[in-house]
């Protein structure tokens, strides 16, 4: 029983209850980067480490914690995280760190973070929190990583910097194709997820209003 | 002269061209969860405009004469002019913008009770709206100065409030539309909002 729950808390956010498409949270980095996989797979990573870190301590101290001061508290948490990861990401992924430019810096804000610390980790034990954050974050990237996939591919005919589209079958190689540049600008990126959502709904059965 | 052409080419850029949530996403979030109704989407949009123009200058003068490498050199303390305390830009930021945010709130409260009750709920709202952190971050690593940052910050607020306000106008529109199950609600505001952002785009010709 025990484990079901806990499977549950896991898998609930990879597809039916997803933080982006279902919950609406955390859309800003969603979408600002996507343009290629490997910044979308760092950002990912940077969130994963962020959000179970977050809801890990929020879980821990819940009880300490007195509820008129727990946004500054717990933003005061993420924001070290988060101050951790970028100082990461410099010295180690230095070119990567500079295209995500301020993106790194606004997980603080994401909406992700935040809401599941103050709607899960306030309530829950340590482990069931850490499993939550887990979900979520793999959730995230897992929208990330389709959008980012679409984009890379229409975009510049490339996936993780891999050529896919062939070179044979170009304008300049006497072909007929040419890359998609809409899909790199930011209404490209507005109109995948777009249809995204609508897939993803359609599949889990899921309507507003 | 040339300054002020300057500028007003700096305000027109971030307004249209570079806006801050049509080209940078930034404020997705409260753009899709406030866009449903038009009077308090002028509300926050008004409220974005007020603490951005405010917060950025703020913050460069933290950024200028705190938190960047030598700028604690004013102090006259020896060895300052190594001391690099970038490392805590962020929790710094976040932190300034959650007390302006209550500063404003109790001046507007004081001055203009009116307005302090139309924008009430959505100012508390916006110490967590990633477009006031990333125009702060955004006006760190473009190096502006004050002016520039003043400018800067007032203009990403009003490009914030224009995008908000279509939006939730062609939502209300929207009202009256047969919407496929699926796409209703967030599915339908990303497309239009891709469509938004695609009329911007063609501002992007002009250059005064």
């Amino acid at each position: 029983m025990a484990i079901k729950k806990a499977f549950d808390t896991f898998a609930g956010p990879l597809a039916k209850s997803n933080p982006i498409t279902t919950q609406v949270l955390g859309i800003c980095s969603a979408l600002a980067v996507t343009v290629k996989m490997d910044t979308a797979l760092v950002m990912s990573a940077a969130l994963i480490f962020v959000l179970v870190g977050s809801n890990t301590i929020v879980s821990a101290l819940r009880n300490l914690i007195p509820s008129r001061v727990r946004i500054i508290v717990m933003l005061t948490i993420i924001a070290t995280l988060v101050i951790c990861i970028d100082q990461i990401l410099k010295a180690f992924l230095f070119d990567i760190s500079k295209q995500l430019s301020i993106f790194v810096g606004l997980i603080i804000t994401n909406c992700i973070v935040l809401g599941r610390a103050e709607a899960f980790a306030l309530k829950n034990t340590i482990g069931e929190s850490a499993l939550d954050g887990l979900g979520n974050g793999i959730g995230y990237g897992l929208i990330l990583l389709l959008v980012a996939a679409a984009r890379e591919l229409l975009g510049s005919g490339t996936m993780l910097g891999i050529q896919i589209v062939p070179r044979f079958l170009y304008v300049d190689q006497g072909g007929w194709y040419v890359n998609n540049g809409f899909m790199l600008l930011a209404p490209g990126a507005f109109i995948i997820l777009g249809l995204l959502v609508w897939v993803q709904r359609t599949i889990t059965g899921y309507t507003e209003e | 002269m040339e300054q002020v052409v300057h500028l007003l080419s700096l305000a027109v850029e971030t307004i249209f061209i570079k806006n801050i949530l049509l080209a940078y996403f930034l404020g997705m979030c409260s753009f899709l969860a406030i866009s449903k109704k038009v009077e308090t989407s002028i509300g926050l949009g008004l409220a974005v405009v007020f603490v951005n123009g405010i917060t950025v200058p703020v913050n460069w003068m933290i950024t200028n004469y705190l938190l960047d490498k030598g700028a604690l050199q004013w102090t006259g303390i020896a060895g300052m002019e190594q001391v690099d305390l970038g490392f805590l830009t962020f929790i710094v930021f976040i932190a300034t913008i959650a007390a302006m945010v209550q500063l404003v709130e109790m001046i507007l409260d004081k001055v203009s009770p009116t307005l302090y009750q139309s924008l009430g709920i959505f100012l508390p709202l916006i110490a967590v709206n990633c477009a006031i952190l990333g125009s702060s971050l955004f006006m760190v690593e473009r190096e502006y100065d004050l002016v520039e940052a003043t400018v800067f910050g007032t203009s990403a607020g009003i490009g914030f409030f224009l995008a908000i306000v279509t939006l939730a106008t062609m939502r209300y529109k929207l009202k009256y539309s047969d919407v496929p199950e699926g796409l209703r609600g967030l599915g339908i505001a990303m497309l239009l909002t891709g469509l938004i952002s695609m009329a911007y785009m063609s501002f992007s010709g002009i250059n005064l």
